[in-house]
């Protein structure tokens, strides 16, 4: 095994959940350490990964897990956000006394499960992979055990995500059943003809696939369990279990399947049509923040959707771009929602942000940004996030899946409009505290200037996204 | 005698898989039924994957069903310590009085 040594940052990851936890377990009051070794674990494995070139294309362990530009990428953003999330939420779960050295534990473990899905070139490896990361976040979900929301959010999640899990492995069994391998390349070569059994195979896996990017219509647990765990588990669900699925589906359906797109194109057409129109109608009569985010990350899964479904490296690129801008966009708007807070209390109905422009003017302004740049308005991020999509679904002629996605993009941007009303026209109602950490100021700031000034030079993130070559 | 084949397998499989299916859906009483079916579900994926294994002639299958079989465990040890918790919460696991959180 000369070539182990692409799998270093698994390995590296690994090993530190191993001795964080006995370090945790051997030292007492170490969650404020254990916090900051993870925070550093992550940065570790961050320079394994740069430490080789990005471009190499590999396959370890008898072609069942994949390095390549598309899974380096994909990686770097999945510990970026693990990274951020660390950052951002320490003071938040020492004032609701959660900083336990299990919580930082639990989402390196939970990421280890993202890495090795988002590798997995093999139905083996990839069931491995989901598996541990949704394990983690079974028990990241009900983290606030002593409270009703959250408990009933854990147990809403881990039924239905066990539920999805059970339809997805039906699915392998029948592709392992009709194509004779797990392996995804191997799968590709006994692609031929029709065979129903390998229609149904994919049918149960972008099922199973589709409620874990809360996708319409499996999209049902996402506002409960988004509004009934803690915020900054809410922030992981938001965006690091959706970049890992995202992976899957664009190797899933690109690698083995790509020669019988005819039978899986209509069906994410489906997901994505519904999931845009669902998440701007659905989150206009909503007031609790968290759950309104919830329904507008169902609407953004909606365009990552609209990518994909059509079956060229630019529609992959741009689903790949968007997600990025995505991960972004909510670090800034949850940072927001931990600078709520007033007394040890979080705030997190839409009726708490009234007139916050007039006290608060500078947090008030970055939300502005990031919210116009949720709706898409030029010349903010968002806005390119969504030309890129349009472009590579209009390339292919799908003429009206664009125009419902313009559609949903003005009537989501009602809610978002909303919000900003409700914070610079409303009376003046609560003055929340001002002692932010510097995790927390920094990442504000660094999504809102990332999100404003990036305009002024696109075509950086264009050209590192570029390379990804899905389809050969 | 009829011989026992492939479809016969697959038949059965199937039949366990809809009614794990349909306990999730179906079931109005207890959230440990919930449980039940879900672990169906994965033992008809396993009868699936080893009947395939035995009439393709390929090891893979059997080893996927290990993993299963070891991956269900630790799922349902970590439910069970949700149920726990939940019930620790409010003394009941009816599945029609979780609604603390709808909208």
């Amino acid at each position: 095994m000369d070539k182990l040594n692409f799998i270093y940052p698994e390995i590296f990851t690994s090993l530190s959940i191993m001795s964080l936890l006995i370090l945790g377990v051997f030292k007492k009051n170490s969650s404020s350490l254990i916090n900051n070794l993870s925070v550093l674990s992550l940065v570790g494995a961050l320079i394994l990964i740069l430490n080789y070139p990005l471009e190499i294309n590999l396959n370890l362990f008898n072609g069942g897990y994949k390095i390549d530009y598309l899974s380096s990428y994909m990686k770097i953003l999945t510990i970026l956000s693990g990274i951020f999330i660390l950052i951002t939420s320490s003071k938040f779960l020492k004032v609701l006394k959660l900083f336990q050295i299990e919580y930082p534990i639990l989402i390196l473990s939970s990421i280890l499960g993202m890495m090795v899905m988002i590798s997995s070139n093999d139905l083996i490896v990839f069931y491995l992979g989901l598996e541990l990361q949704s394990l983690a976040l079974y028990v990241l979900a009900s983290f606030n055990r002593d409270q009703i929301k959250s408990s009933e959010a854990g147990l809403k999640y881990f039924v239905l995500s066990a539920l999805s899990s059970g339809l997805l492995l039906y699915g392998c069994s029948l592709i392992y059943g009709f194509s004779g391998s797990t392996n995804f390349d191997q799968i590709s070569s006994a692609m031929i003809g029709d065979q129903y059994g390998l229609t149904f195979g994919i049918v149960f896996i972008l099922v199973g696939l589709a409620f874990k990017i809360s996708a319409v219509p499996f999209h049902m647990w996402a506002p409960d369990v988004y509004e009934g765990s803690p915020t900054s588990v809410t922030l992981f669900f938001a965006i690091a279990p959706k970049i890992a699925a995202l992976t899957v589906f664009i190797r899933f359906l690109y690698v083995p399947f790509i020669n019988v797109i005819d039978q899986w194109q209509i069906i994410i057409i489906f997901l994505s049509v519904a999931s845009m129109i669902f998440g701007a109608v659905a989150a206009i009569g909503q007031k609790n923040l968290k759950r309104l985010i919830a329904y507008s990350s169902i609407g953004h899964m909606g365009y990552v959707l609209a990518g994909i479904c059509t079956g060229t490296n630019q529609g992959v690129q741009s689903s790949v771009f968007y997600i990025s801008i995505y991960l972004i966009m909510n670090l800034g708007f949850f940072s927001f929602l931990f600078m709520l807070k007033k007394d040890n209390k979080y705030y997190e109905d839409m009726d708490d942000l009234s007139g916050l422009s007039k006290n608060h003017p500078l947090i008030a302004l970055s939300l502005l940004i990031i919210l116009f740049s949720l709706a898409g308005i030029p010349p903010l991020a968002g806005f390119f996030a969504k030309f890129y999509i349009f472009k590579a679904v209009i390339d292919q002629s799908m003429y009206f899946l664009a125009i419902l996605g313009l559609l949903s993009t003005v009537i989501a941007a009602f809610y978002y409009l909303r919000i900003v009303k409700i914070m610079y026209f409303d009376q003046e109602k609560i003055i929340y505290d001002k002692d932010y950490n510097l995790g927390l100021k920094l990442t504000l700031i660094a999504s809102t200037i990332i999100i404003l000034f990036y305009f002024i030079y696109p075509s950086k993130l264009i050209e590192i996204v570029s390379k990804i070559e899905i389809i050969i | 005698m009829v011989d026992i084949g492939l479809g016969h397998y697959l038949t059965l499989g199937a039949i366990i898989f809809s009614i794990g299916i349909a306990g999730i859906f179906l079931n109005r009483k207890n959230i440990i039924v919930v449980l039940m079916s879900v672990e169906l579900i994965l033992l008809a994926v396993n009868i699936n994957l080893v009947s395939f294994s035995i009439f393709l002639n390929d090891l893979a299958g059997q080893v996927f069903t290990l993993f299963i079989l070891t991956v269900a465990a630790a799922e349902a040890a970590i439910g069970l310590a949700i149920i726990v918790v939940y019930y620790r919460n409010t003394s009941n696991i009816d599945v029609e009085e979780i609604q603390t959180l709808k909208g």
